[in-house]
């Protein structure tokens, strides 16, 4: 008769059978509870939770970014000893190992393309802007999670296929190679390649719409309470900017892939002129097209997109710069008022990559103008940024490194934009090395620095375990060496005349001979350098994962609200054990008065009783 | 600063060549001041302000104002700049040389991976051209039946010029957008089919034996990598010399 | 327990309106999102005004090519649907769900007679040899009604999908149910203004 035993259950006493029916279905509810959140597919493979789609995005464009530099290598070799045969190539291209011409034009226009948006775009917004802006406003997620997912899914496919014409359409004239810019008439009478490139960039365009809305809307809406626009951090400030970029600068580019796309697949004429003859046939096309129209549409979206590489960029180095200055940002809010003001201009700047194209007075007149003026901001955010080390307390830690070594780096590629926005030096300098080396200075020692800055900085976040210290350090200082090495060189290069997108380097031509064989075999060995200065931090960040330091909530002793979520916050939507309240600013260091160098932004102010904490609704009602 | 810029650039064998680099310098000038005082400065706070030397941070750090002093100068120097010198200069790279210096009017037609360039031929005037016609006999398709293209030159890769005497180059492409470069003329235009851009520049040197190249500045297939031709500047007797010593194109004869 | 709490705090604002912006997440959303679409097809009318005042051959005349009464018929359907979608939510906010699921199948009939219509223009087009390829004008006619045949149909499928499977979300989400017609109706709306734009740049110009 032990069922008719009675048990305790809480204060109630009741029989042992109906206690037993009680428990199962307990546990049945939570078991469904637990099926419905946590199977390994919802929460690995389709998670809607916004860090670990964060996480999703940054190891998928982590990939895409050493693929990206991989193909650089192979260029490298050839343009530093054109004509040689390389194992590397070999293993590629299945050849005797030299590189032929339409294989460099492909290695290029996937370089770029990959490179810009599928690497640094969805390292920067997707997986910085996911993880860390939720957790930096005090959101439970961001606003629409099932769009999130969705976004990382149109990326995700949109590399495949970028990749998928690399290796499968070899023996069919292979991939895209007119560029990551794709001018036509060229890019319409390429081979399948370029089809393929169309599609994939209309993936990659849906996915960050996707994400743009869900971004603004999050950081509109879901921002904590206290959380108002002048307590937000500078990096959510950029990353919102970034976002309306995103959104109102790519349409005209997916207009322009579809008109595109139309012209290859469809015979239709838009960037086809008539009477066009190509090896000696008269193309049978309707004509009437314009190709500049193509570059109109192009350049309204990558001009503002190369501010989409460089804004979340320097949010992170001012969140970084601010914490280990152990100071206030100086001028945050003519940072902000910059950042807003360069996301409105950069939306009419873009024929200044058009100088050449037999551009009047007039609109001449208007470009540069606004170019110029578009360096203002620039000028602003980065003194500000150079202003806030005085009186600071400089910590050189790895992040530290990387984000001091962004500002003379950003400086560089920023400066030397200066004589390109002026239409008469341009001239000179148009489709040269110099334009390689202006935007290499500001995407890779700038970019790419300020993104190892982001994930030295927020790695313990992530995983609760610091990146290792001395070989964080070998690799910031090699790659610093390397990576200069390539660049620096450039700029003499485009000086001297040496045009971009050549097979051989420029040894052809008899102006361009000297400086290029003088400095390519040097640049190519520095690049092989800089890959080798990746392999420590390769080693560091997966041996990291499983036995870095163990390090508790704040190392880094910082004042934003990711900071006060626990570490490596357990996935599911909602981040934090009590719903944060705001009382402060984002940089509130060494405040006078203070015991601490630092108070998180949910800390009161002196004297006011915080707000009684609202313990989130328990899940099994 | 113009001549260290020279000592990595290409010479200088044209009347406006030097306006332009001048202006280049003049960038330079201020990108090098910009950099050197922030270097200067960055260097400085970086060991003043390192942990071990100033241990404990100002919340408020600099109560200074003079870098927004500082953004006023960099805005009137690229003001400066833009309106002194080069919208101005735009405007002479734009407008055509007047008629009464007797600019010798080319048409170059670019094509990959070549470039065909068209003479008027003594009478000075252009034949008829007709996208149908062109064929490896007929690079830029002269009509035949049109009588003043009977005296045309048509060369391919070779670009004669004569010292002193602007030059009108009506800019085409016939299938590609390519772009046609001078590195020593400080000449750049993009070749692209559907437009005909004129592009002008007065020689000031002749070559003298020296290659002097036209580049191809736009990725335009395969073999832009190659797409070169020659750039002769000839005194006007060699001029007149050369022009004789062609024989016309003749099409469909 | 606490590390199960931790995970599952609602996300706040998807169906009331935060108070200081006065907009629920969704209405927001929807509104950023028809700024994207109205750069995707300004790009195109700005295309269609270049390649037009550029055209070296006469551009052809709309009226003459297209079929404008079936267009004009279109245009008619699109903006009763419009209205029809309009009566769909206002329903829902007198609280006649089933008045209202008569609307929102108006409104997807609607739907149905403007992509018929379209299928019979498109195939007119086709008996006189006008395809893509033809000229210009074709072209960007094709591209442009397509792409917004394309939009018409993504509306359909979402109308459909309310009728359907989404249709039990106002048993127990009232609020939410009627939010979601509200701003699947903004979209509409954007929709009917694109065609109201195409036709007469396309047929009567
Ligand atoms: C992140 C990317 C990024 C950024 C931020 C910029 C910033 C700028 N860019 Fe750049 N640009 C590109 C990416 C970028 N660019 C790319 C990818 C291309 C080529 C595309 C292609 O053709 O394939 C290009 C090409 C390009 C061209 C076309 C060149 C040509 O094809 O002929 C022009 C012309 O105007 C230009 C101008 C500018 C200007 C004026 C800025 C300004 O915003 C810069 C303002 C910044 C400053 C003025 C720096 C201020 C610094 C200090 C005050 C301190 C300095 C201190 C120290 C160094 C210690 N860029
Ligand atoms: C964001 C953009 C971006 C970035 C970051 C880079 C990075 C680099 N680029 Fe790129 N480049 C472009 C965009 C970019 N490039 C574009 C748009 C073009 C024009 C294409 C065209 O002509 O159409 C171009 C063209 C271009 C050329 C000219 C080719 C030509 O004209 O013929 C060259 C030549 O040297 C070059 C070199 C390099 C090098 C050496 C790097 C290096 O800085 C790369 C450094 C990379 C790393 C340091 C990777 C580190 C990665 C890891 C460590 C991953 C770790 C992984 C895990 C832990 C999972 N690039
Ligand atoms: Cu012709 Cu490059
Ligand atoms: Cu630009």
């Amino acid at each position: 008769m032990a069922q008719k035993r009675q048990v305790r259950v809480g204060s109630q006493w009741m029989y042992a059978r109906d206690a037993e029916k009680a428990l199962s279905e307990a546990l049945r509810v939570m078991k469904e509870e637990e099926g419905h959140h946590e199977s390994f597919i919802t929460k690995y493979v389709f998670s809607q939770d916004h860090k670990w789609i964060g996480v999703q995005y940054g190891v998928t464009a982590l990939c895409f970014l050493l693929f990206g530099f991989f193909l650089m290598i192979m260029m490298r070799l050839q343009l530093g000893w054109p004509g040689e045969p390389f194992w590397v190539i070999k293993m590629f291209f299945h050849g005797d190992g030299k590189l032929l011409p339409e294989q460099y034009n492909q290695l290029g226009a996937m370089h770029g393309t990959i490179m810009v948006f599928l690497a640094i775009v969805p390292l920067a917004v997707g997986a910085f802007g996911n993880y860390v802006v939720p957790l930096q406003i005090g959101a439970p997620d961001m606003a629409f999670p099932k769009l999130n997912m969705a976004s990382y899914w149109c990326y995700l496919p949109g590399g495949l296929v970028m990749l998928a014409s690399m290796f499968l359409l070899q023996t069919k004239g292979g991939a895209a190679q007119s560029g990551w810019t794709s001018y036509p008439p060229l890019s319409d009478i390429a081979s399948q390649g370029q089809t393929w490139w169309l599609v994939g960039m209309i993936f990659l365009i849906t996915s960050s719409l996707l994400g743009s809305v869900n971004f603004i809307v999050t950081i509109i809406q879901l921002r904590a309470k206290g959380m108002t626009w002048d307590r937000l951090p500078f990096f959510v400030w950029a990353q919102f900017v970034t976002s309306f970029l995103l959104l109102l600068a790519f349409p005209p580019l997916e207009a322009a892939g579809v008109l595109q796309l139309m012209d290859r697949v469809a015979g239709t004429s838009f960037f086809l002129p008539s009477g066009l003859v190509v090896s000696g046939e008269v193309l049978k096309n309707a004509g009437g097209g314009n190709p500049l129209l193509w570059q109109h549409l192009f350049w309204f979206l990558a001009h503002p997109e190369v501010y989409v590489l460089i804004l979340p960029a320097m949010g992170i180095v001012a969140e970084i710069i601010a914490n280990n200055t152990r100071k206030s940002l100086w001028g945050y809010r003519s940072m902000v008022g910059a950042s807003i003001f360069l996301g409105f201009m950069s939306f009419i700047v873009w024929a200044h990559h058009m100088f050449m194209t037999g551009m009047g007075q007039a609109l001449s007149a208007f470009f540069q103008t606004t170019t110029m003026i578009i360096s203002i901001p620039s000028v602003i955010i980065l003194s500000a940024l150079f202003i806030t080390l005085w009186g600071g307390s400089i910590r050189f830690n790895v992040p530290m490194l990387f984000a001091l070594a962004f500002l003379p780096m950003f400086g560089i590629g920023g400066l030397t934009g200066l004589p390109l926005g002026l239409a008469t030096t341009d001239i000179h300098l148009h489709d040269t090395y110099y334009v390689i080396g202006h935007f290499h200075y500001v995407v890779a020692p700038g970019t790419i620095f300020a993104m190892f800055a982001g994930i030295y900085y927020w790695f313990p976040k992530v995983t609760g375990r610091m990146l290792n210290e001395k070989l964080g350090k070998l690799h910031f200082w090699s790659s610093f060496v390397f990576i200069n090495g390539i660049f620096m060189p450039m700029f003499y290069q485009g000086l001297a005349g040496v045009s971009r997108r050549l097979y051989d380097g420029g040894i052809q031509y008899a102006h361009a001979k000297e400086a290029a064989s003088a400095t390519n075999p040097f640049m190519s060995a520095c690049a092989v350098g800089l890959f080798l200065s990746q392999l420590p931090f390769i080693y560091n960040f997966f041996t990291s994962i499983k036995w870095g330091e163990r390090v508790g909530a704040n190392p880094w002793q910082a004042n934003t609200l990711e900071w006060v979520a626990t570490t490596s916050p357990p996935l599911g939507h909602g981040n934090f054990t009590t719903v944060p309240v705001v009382y402060r600013g984002p940089y509130d260091y060494s405040l006078p008065g203070s015991a601490d160098d630092y108070l998180p932004q949910t800390t009161p102010e002196p004297g006011t009783v915080a707000a009684p904490v609202i313990a989130p609704a328990p899940v099994v009602a | 600063m113009q001549e260290f810029l020279a000592k990595y650039m290409p010479p200088i064998a044209s009347a406006h060549g030097a306006d332009l680099d001048r202006l280049n310098a003049w960038v330079h000038v201020l990108m090098l001041v910009l950099f050197v005082f922030w270097a200067a400065y960055f260097v400085f706070v970086l060991w003043r302000f390192s942990a071990k030397n100033h241990p404990k941070a100002d919340h408020h750090g600099m109560k200074s104002h003079w870098s927004t002093y500082g953004e006023g100068a960099i805005v009137v120097a690229e003001a400066v700049l833009l309106l002194v010198f080069s919208i101005p200069l735009w405007g002479k790279w734009t407008s055509k040389p007047a008629p009464e210096t007797n600019p010798l009017e080319i048409h170059l037609m670019a094509e990959q991976f070549a470039w065909n360039i068209h003479y008027p031929g003594p009478d000075g005037i252009f034949g008829r051209r007709k996208a149908e016609l062109i064929s490896s006999s007929n690079p830029v398709g002269l009509d035949p039946n049109d009588p003043a293209g009977k005296d045309d030159i048509v060369m391919i890769n070779q670009l004669h010029v004569e010292k002193d005497r602007p030059v009108i180059v009506h800019i085409s492409s016939k299938d590609v957008i390519h772009s046609f470069f001078l590195p020593v003329m400080r000449v750049k235009q993009d070749a692209i089919p559907g437009m005909d851009v004129p592009v002008h520049f007065t020689p000031i040197k002749t070559n003298d034996g020296a290659t002097w190249e036209i580049a191809c500045a736009q990725l335009c297939g395969l073999s832009h990598y190659r797409m070169r031709g020659q750039l002769f500047v000839d005194t006007h007797d060699e001029f007149v010399k050369w022009m004789k010593s062609q024989a016309p194109a003749q099409p469909g004869s | 327990m606490s590390a199960e709490a931790h995970g599952h705090m609602e996300i706040p604002f998807t169906v009331h309106a935060r108070p200081d912006t006065g907009l629920y997440n969704g209405k927001l959303g929807v509104w950023l999102f028809l700024a994207s679409e109205v750069m995707l097809f300004g790009a195109l009318f700005s295309s269609l005004i270049l390649i037009r005042t550029g055209s070296t051959t006469p551009w052809p005349e709309g009226w003459k090519e297209l079929h404008v009464y079936p267009a004009m018929i279109n245009t008619f359907v699109l903006i009763a649907s419009s209205v029809f979608v309009i009566m769909a939510w206002a329903n829902l906010r007198l609280r006649k769900p089933k008045v209202a699921r008569m609307w929102i199948a108006a409104t997807l009939l609607c739907g149905f007679a403007f992509m018929g219509i379209k299928g019979y223009e498109y195939s007119l087009s086709f008996a006189h040899h006008h395809f893509p390829k033809t000229n210009n004008f074709f072209a960007i006619y094709f591209t442009m009604t397509g792409l917004h045949g394309l939009h018409v149909l993504g509306g359909m499928v979402v109308f459909a999908y309310f009728l359907t499977k989404g249709w039990s979300m106002h048993e127990h989400e009232y609020q939410r149910f009627t939010n979601r017609i509200e701003i699947v109706g903004l979209y509409w709306h954007f929709v009917d203004l694109v065609w109201i734009f195409l036709f007469p740049t396309l047929y009567l110009l």
